[in-house]
């Protein structure tokens, strides 16, 4: 217990102890070392010119922006029909791939240890790469247009469902699968009958969930020419 | 006619004995199950008859894209080492200075949103910076700032903090509402005012979980200035979309590898520092 003692001899109640509240300060030190600095670095590539009229600039913009007109919007069903399109049929997409290799990557369910960390290889891949890359690679491989949009949000999704989705059939409850197990059952029966009906209302709320996070994004995929919404 | 919950219980357990078992449908009326079904059928046909595809450029793109595959294993670091490295060191640069930029005002938005230690105004007006922060994707907010502060990492920084205000003060929000409460009262009751109730019971309860926080938000700023790179916002993803624009593969691959493994590595030490903390 952190205890110091006061010049009487008398014991004090302290918050820390010497040596963590040291290690405290050093932390803090780094920390801020670290951070100064990273924003030296920062500063040195900023252009301070740029910045200083940030403010006529944005404005400018806003003002530009104000009233929204309203008159064009008629044009915009069209590309807000497709970027619904991409974000479903991507999302689809996305889960058909996910959820076998979800299966493979969860511990208890993978046939074997090296086709586990392939899966999970997988996983991680499509998850550090944002969809915006994968819509530019997908461009110059595929054309500009709807459908590399829709690999683009498929790929992407496979990590995060699958990720969130393995998760899940790691946590379930043993005891359905070994009682269906028990009774003679194939493996594709133990997956169909104990496994699965436990891990299905997760892999729903997870694909809605994605299909959310999939539908804002897909607005941006016009940027590099993947989808409308954005270029038009 | 109608069959109760019991008869069809009952119908059931008859039909398992007799071999006959089938699972229970999801949705219990077929009628409601039939229209679901149809649709379904009905978007996915006139979604996908909308989708246009031209074979011909997807043909000649796919010798592009075995090249692109190729490019993976022989990814070419050398060449262009010192476009990616500085392009690296900004998107480093820009991921911690915009935690830290971001978690410092997030902390007391977070703060603010919480129900119950912030007075309704302060509330309402913390919900509402959180929902717009939250609204924007990343790019888009980005090519505002880019507009605002020009090209280069500031502007990637400046939209990062953003953003991140967003999602650490709504997850530090949360996190504050469903604490401990008995702790909170132990220390009011012994005539703590709110900043030392706040220090000695809110802080240490919400603590692990705000540097697991920052940690993961550390994790998704590098990853999302890999991106905002694109709209001119500085950072590794321009010198990625400069090399898939010439064409320049081996260098793409390159990048997308490292991108990979710093990613890898911080979902490491992050999930160690959460577990460290806990």
């Amino acid at each position: 217990m952190p205890v110091s003692t006061s010049p009487q001899g008398q014991p004090q109640w302290r918050l820390r102890t010497t040596k963590a509240q040291w290690l405290g300060y050093l932390a803090w030190l780094a920390g801020i070392s670290l951070f100064l600095l990273c924003w030296k670095v920062i500063s040195d590539n900023t252009m301070w010119v740029f910045v200083e009229d940030a403010g006529r600039q944005g404005t400018d913009l806003i003002s530009r922006m104000l009233p929204p007109e309203w008159t064009y919007a008629h044009q915009l069903w069209l590309p807000m029909w497709d970027t619904l399109n991409i974000a479903t049929l991507g999302t689809a997409l996305g889960i058909m791939m996910a959820f076998p290799v979800a299966f493979l990557a969860a511990r208890n369910t993978t046939p074997h240890p090296l086709i586990r960390s392939l899966a999970l290889t997988i996983i991680v891949s499509s998850r550090s790469i944002n969809s915006l890359i994968w819509a530019m690679l997908l461009v110059t491989i595929l054309g500009p247009g709807v459908l590399a949009g829709i690999i683009a949000i498929a790929l992407r999704s496979i990590g995060f469902v699958g990720k969130l989705l393995y998760e899940a059939i790691e946590e379930i409850h043993p005891t359905p699968v070994e009682a269906i197990a028990a009774t003679g059952a194939s493996r594709m029966q133990v997956m169909s009958y104990g496994v699965l009906p436990q891990v299905l209302p997760a892999f729903a709320g997870i694909s809605v969930y994605r299909w959310d996070i999939n539908i804002r994004e897909s607005t941006v995929l016009g940027l590099v020419g993947a989808g409308v919404l954005v270029c038009s | 006619m109608k069959l109760t919950e019991e008869a069809l219980s009952e119908q059931r357990q008859q039909d398992a004995l007799a071999g006959r078992w089938r699972r229970l449908p999801l949705i219990q009326s077929p009628l409601l199950r039939l229209t679901l079904l149809v649709g379904l059928v009905t978007y996915l046909i006139l979604a996908l008859s909308s989708v246009e595809v031209n074979w011909a450029r997807v043909a000649e793109g796919a010798g592009r894209g075995l090249e692109f595959l190729a490019a993976f294993t022989r990814p070419d670091f050398i060449s262009r080492w010192d476009d990616i490295w500085a392009g690296l060191l900004e998107s480093l640069t820009m991921t911690v200075t915009s935690t830290v930029i971001g978690v410092a005002l997030a902390v007391p938005v977070g703060l603010g949103a919480a129900r119950n230690i912030a007075p309704m105004p302060v509330y309402w007006v913390c919900r509402g910076i959180i929902a717009v922060s939250r609204t924007f994707q990343e790019v888009i907010i980005a090519i505002l700032f880019v507009v605002m502060f020009g090209f280069g990492p500031f502007a990637g920084m400046i939209t990062l903090a953003f953003a991140t205000i967003g999602f650490m003060a709504k997850l530090l929000a949360e996190d504050i509402e469903d604490l401990d409460e008995r702790q909170v009262e132990a220390v009011r009751a012994t005539g703590a005012g709110w900043w030392q109730t706040l220090n000695h019971a809110v802080q240490p309860q919400v603590m692990p979980r705000l540097i697991g926080l920052s940690m993961y938000r550390l994790d998704i700023n590098f990853r999302e200035s890999a991106v905002i790179g694109i709209v001119g916002a500085g950072g590794i993803g321009a010198t990625l979309n400069t090399s898939i624009n010439r064409y320049e593969y081996d260098t793409s691959a390159a990048v997308l590898l490292i991108i990979i493994a710093i990613v890898l590595l911080s979902e490491y030490s992050s999930s160690f520092v959460r577990r460290w903390t806990q």
